[in-house]
């Protein structure tokens, strides 16, 4: 039987407002902690465990997995910490932020849950600078639940104590990376840490530290009231239970939409969504977020899934499906992105800094009609040398996606050498788009224009 | 020296953090929302505050987007054009506040009111184009809207 929506960590948002205390309690919420409270912490990792639940932030790392790699309560000599990552800002994801301005409770409830089940007094929720709205939703449920008594001294009047720490981020994408993230909430420049040791074993602090995204962290609460069995039979083989899943670009009813995994793409673009508008034609879908292979119009049956993606040699990602149709050119697409990641490239592994900026400048050459046959296999070759060359994916974030653009629309791109310019002008949704490393250089130009006798 | 009252919020902050630095990033925020901008007088409040070099603090502000080492505009338009928004018309959006402010993205108004920038994806992709004007969302924002958005700034 095909899957399809399913509210489980969105359930009864639509009705209620579940930003409110007594709201989120009326409809059950904060009886997964008393719940969980009555437990055994390690019993509680064994649900994680048994509910086969796989990380929401992107790589779908299995959470119990990584609880159990973090040293028992009694045997650790450090303090051990909950970081959550609602650092969200991947091009296209928009669903930790529906988490947090909407089920704010379902992420302190599945934090406060998940200390206890892992032995931290401490958990840092490192929420993106930009999203002041939702920081101030989540700030104002946090002293409800203090007061409430879940958060705290004695958590419902448990022997166990939990804090909760929101700490805001300052615009850096790499901060999203668990090991800058750590970084960052040190008090440092947001770089990646070469890994081993893992988070768990030295992470903030030095320290043990379990890191999971929003939805993952929410999400808790419902696997203990189900209990982690009763959840794995959600979605479909290697891809238990639900996801949120952020639908944007050219498609009608833009949106999140919690689904069952397994549902597959076209029901969401199409039954969900509403389509693609202005009676246009489907060109492509990037399915995980801005940093994955692309999907050709002709793959849009495949179920959404970490397997079913993975044997399209794409990924399920952060779950933003990004819609695109027949105006916009490839070339300008593969542009656009690889200028973000340029943007957001911390400076630290060499093939990231440099290998970005190369694509940037081959992808104009080529969308202006300057570039030379072999310009689009030295594109190809600078991707290359990119992918697995780096302390963290952030390079192969823009060389996966723009060798997929290649891959898959290869002639578009043959085009742009062909007929020394971009075969659709201005016609192309993507025409012209400003990103904020153009800005910079504009800037930059205007301050060296800047007459030297203004500053005598 | 009096203790200035960003230093006692800074100091209320770093009591949340087991080890102080961590208390850095926010008071850096704390710091830009008394003087605006990250001015080397408020980089060294933050020093002082922290025990930090000014140099270390301006090490970490430079890396993060949202906190400003130069002046910016009393108010701040903030263009998404990642790509969710570049398919469903960013640019022209753009165009239209800098038709109707008279700069381009990247400055600040000659009377020192609005700094119009593009900005990398917002997180409201979904209802693109998405404008945040003094750091709140705006979504969906067509061209026709920016008058409006505009005239708001500016009577207010
Ligand atoms: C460049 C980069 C950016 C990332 N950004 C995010 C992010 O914004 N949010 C997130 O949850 N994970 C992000 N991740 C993934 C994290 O490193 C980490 O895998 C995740 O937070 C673990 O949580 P999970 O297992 O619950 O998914 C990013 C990874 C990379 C390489
Ligand atoms: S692309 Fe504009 S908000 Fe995400």
């Amino acid at each position: 039987m095909a899957k399809g929506p399913r509210q489980l960590l969105l359930e009864h948002a639509d009705e209620r407002d579940l930003t409110k205390l007594s709201e989120y309690e009326a409809v059950g919420g904060y009886e997964s902690l008393r719940k969980a409270l009555d437990m055994e912490p390690g019993a509680i990792v064994e649900e994680l465990l048994a509910s086969n639940i796989r990380g929401r932030g992107g790589a779908g790392f299995p959470m119990g997995r990584k609880a159990s790699f973090l040293p028992k309560p009694d045997q650790a000599t450090k303090p051990i910490y909950l970081t959550v990552n609602a650092d969200e800002s991947e091009p296209g994801t928009f669903k930790d932020r529906e988490i947090m301005f909407r089920v704010p409770h379902a992420l302190i409830e599945g934090a406060v849950i998940t200390c206890y089940a892992i032995g931290a007094e401490t958990a840092f929720i490192y929420l993106r600078g930009e999203y002041y709205t939702e920081f101030e939703i989540m700030r104002a449920a946090l002293e409800e639940a203090q007061k409430a008594g879940y958060v705290g001294a004695a958590v419902a009047g448990s022997g166990a104590s939990v804090t909760i720490v929101i700490h805001r981020g300052a615009g850096a994408y790499i901060c999203g990376e668990e090991t800058a993230l750590l970084e960052s909430l040190e008090g440092k420049r947001g770089q990646p840490r070469s890994k081993p040791p893992f988070p768990a074993i030295s992470g903030v602090y030095a320290s043990p530290t379990l890191i999971n995204n929003v939805e993952t962290v929410a999400t808790v609460p419902d696997i203990i009231e189900l209990g982690g069995a009763e959840y794995a039979k959600l979605g479909v083989e290697n891809s238990a239970g639900t996801r949120v899943f952020s639908l944007s670009g050219n498609v009608v009813r833009g949106g999140n939409y919690e689904l069952e995994l397994g549902t597959p793409l076209r029901s969401l673009i199409y039954d969900i969504g509403g389509g693609i508008p202005d009676g246009r034609e489907l060109k492509a879908v990037i399915p995980g977020g801005s940093s994955v292979p692309v999907l050709a119009a002709n793959e849009v049956d495949a179920p959404l899934d970490f397997d079913s993606m993975a044997n399209l040699g794409t990924f399920l990602g952060s779950g933003a499906v990004i819609v695109i149709d027949d105006r916009a050119c490839m070339v300008q697409l593969g542009l656009r992105v690889a200028q973000f990641y340029m943007h957001e490239s911390c400076g630290k592994c060499t093939p990231c800094r440099e290998g970005t900026r190369w694509m940037v400048q081959i992808l104009k050459k080529l969308e202006e009609g300057r570039a030379e046959q072999g310009e689009l296999d030295l594109l190809l070759n600078v991707c290359d040398r990119i992918l697995g060359n780096c302390l963290c994916p952030l390079g192969d974030a823009a060389a996966m996606p723009v060798a997929s653009y290649v891959a898959k629309f290869r002639d578009e791109y043959q085009r742009h050498i062909e007929e020394g310019g971009c075969p659709f002008g201005a016609e192309s949704s993507l025409a012209g788009v400003m990103a904020p490393v153009d800005q910079h250089h504009a800037h930059m130009r205007s301050q060296i224009e800047v007459p030297v006798h203004e500053f005598a | 020296m009096p203790e200035s009252d960003l230093y006692r919020e800074i100091q209320r902050v770093a009591d949340r953090y087991p080890v102080r630095r961590s208390a850095i990033m926010p008071a850096l925020h704390l710091a830009q929302g008394k003087h605006g901008w990250l001015s080397p007088d408020a980089l060294r409040e933050v020093a002082d505050a922290l025990d930090l070099s000014p140099a270390y603090c301006q090490a970490v502000a430079s890396f993060y987007d949202m906190y400003h080492l130069e002046p910016v505009g009393r108010h701040t338009v903030e263009v998404c054009t990642n790509i969710s928004c570049a398919l469903v018309g960013a640019q022209q959006v753009l165009e239209a506040f800098e038709e109707e402010l008279g700069v381009h993205a990247g400055e600040t108004t000659e009377d020192g009111e609005i700094t119009l920038r593009t900005i990398e994806c917002l997180g409201g992709c979904g209802w693109g184009t998405v404008v945040a004007v003094d750091h709140r969302y705006r979504e969906p924002v067509k061209p026709e809207d920016v008058p409006g958005i505009l005239e708001e700034l500016r009577g207010g």
